[in-house]
């Protein structure tokens, strides 16, 4: 059994078996939206089934299904673990998001969202064993590996 | 029957099914055979080109006029508030509290669905950057209907420019609606996008790859000439493959006489002029049909109805 280098949390959300290498990319996300957020990373951590993994802990923020999804792309098998008085109250896999909105630039150069004051939209759809970004402005499709 | 294209905005051709664009094909069809001058009197229509456009401007205009409206806008974004640095989001905001459609053209892709998420009134994409046209799909698919009389299994090539060109993307994903059989006929740095061969497999369309420009013309009904653009190809690619995707009278020949050849236009020399008079050279009147098939769009969006 590996004991993990990493203090509990009170409250908050543990962001557990994302790939090694994307958890500064989540961190890098969320940040971007919470500015002031206390978080806690382990990278490269020795996993039974991933062999390493990155781990997120988030204090004082409970990621609901829908929020988390936002991270779909970076670790799309994560495990979400909300933590209430340091128990875990709620566990759950990744979803797949349908829509990301504001998260990422269309990699359309001539897209009107690199313009205007709006902010990105994609429809997400699943093709073979890749997701696709369909960006809802200028209807051309990306595969995931371009957000990465 | 409800007119489902009531208010509609139209961006994309996929935002429409199959009984909507039948319902614009038969008011085209009602429209050239009988003129209806009053049908938009007393409405105004925004005309906003912030792109240059000889065909389309000219054809949405005089449809507007040929109905009794009215128009307001503009051919140029030099003399817009752009210009000065408006935002698109605002200065269609202002517009669409003036008129009771917008029709628009835009060099970026995304710019009419965006005006149509800001716009008070429908919003008719007249070509935004490279992603659709929806309008030039409705007058190739209203040229095919009427020479045929239906669309269902009709059998059209595509020849020249298939991956760059946004009316061959659009009119093959309209005419998978109605079961068509397709061809195409490209060079291989050119041919269709893998996106578009993936969703005609989707929908079971029986498509199939052609090496000649005479195969298509002995397998297909209609053939959709596009141009092959110079700077698509390097200088010495184009001279050797450009001059396989020329039709020639030669060629028509010994084609079937019901053959039509169609064409977005405008051309440069992927159709020569000696073909304009053969009896299968149908481009002239494809354009025309232009105005039959926007007279349709504009009055089926407005709910305008006969006298």
């Amino acid at each position: 059994m590996h004991h993990l280098q990493v203090e509990a949390i009170a409250n908050g959300t543990v962001i557990d078996h994302i790939p090694a290498g994307k958890g500064l990319k989540i961190i890098h996300r969320l940040q971007l939206k919470h500015k002031d957020i206390r978080l806690t990373i382990g990278l490269n951590l020795p996993s039974n089934a991933m062999q390493h993994k990155d781990l997120i802990k988030i204090n004082d923020l409970q990621l609901t299904p829908e929020k988390a999804a936002e991270f779909a792309l970076f670790a799309p098998d994560a495990t979400i673990n909300v933590i209430s008085h340091y128990r875990v109250t709620q566990k759950y896999r990744m979803q797949k998001p349908e829509q990301l909105r504001g998260l990422f630039q269309c990699p359309n150069t001539n897209c009107i969202t690199r313009f205007e004051p709006i902010a990105s939209w994609f429809a997400v759809k699943q093709a073979d064993n890749q997701l696709k970004l369909r960006c809802q402005y200028c209807e051309r499709s990306f595969s995931e590996d371009l957000f990465q | 029957m409800a007119n489902s294209l009531l208010n509609l905005d139209l961006v994309s051709i996929s935002d429409l099914n199959k009984t909507q664009i039948l319902s614009i094909l038969a008011r085209a069809e009602q429209l050239k055979r009988q003129p209806q001058p009053n049908l938009l009197r007393g409405k105004v229509i925004a005309s906003c080109f912030f792109e240059a456009s000889t065909r389309t401007r000219l054809s949405f205009e005089t449809a507007v006029q040929r109905l009794g409206g009215q128009l307001i806008g503009f051919a140029d974004a030099n003399n817009t508030s752009g210009k000065k640095g408006e935002t698109l989001s605002d200065s269609i905001q202002m517009i669409s509290r003036y008129a009771d459609a917008l029709i628009m053209r835009h060099p970026r892709e995304g710019a009419a669905r965006l005006a149509a998420e800001i716009s008070r009134v429908p919003v008719i994409n007249g070509g935004d950057g490279a992603n659709q046209h929806p309008s030039q799909t409705l007058l190739d698919l209203f040229s095919i209907f009427e020479c045929r009389g239906q669309l269902e299994g009709v059998k059209v090539a595509f020849v020249g420019d298939l991956k760059y060109g946004r009316t061959v993307h659009s009119l093959a994903q309209a005419l998978a609606l109605f079961g068509a059989q397709l061809f195409f006929v490209a060079p291989s740095s050119l041919g269709m996008p893998d996106y578009l061969i993936e969703e005609l497999n989707e929908k079971n369309i029986k498509w199939q790859r052609l090496d000649s420009l005479e195969q298509a013309i002995d397998s297909a009904e209609f053939l959709y000439m596009t141009r092959i653009q110079k700077e698509r190809l390097d200088p010495t690619e184009y001279m050797h493959i450009a001059s396989q995707y020329i039709l020639r009278a030669q060629h028509l020949e010994q084609a079937s006489p019901k053959l039509r050849v169609l064409h977005p236009l405008p051309r440069v020399d992927e159709i020569q002029p000696e073909v304009d008079q053969m009896p299968q050279a149908y481009y002239f009147q494809q354009a025309e049909n232009g105005l039959y098939a926007r007279q349709a769009l504009l009055s089926l969006i407005l709910g305008a109805t006969e006298e």
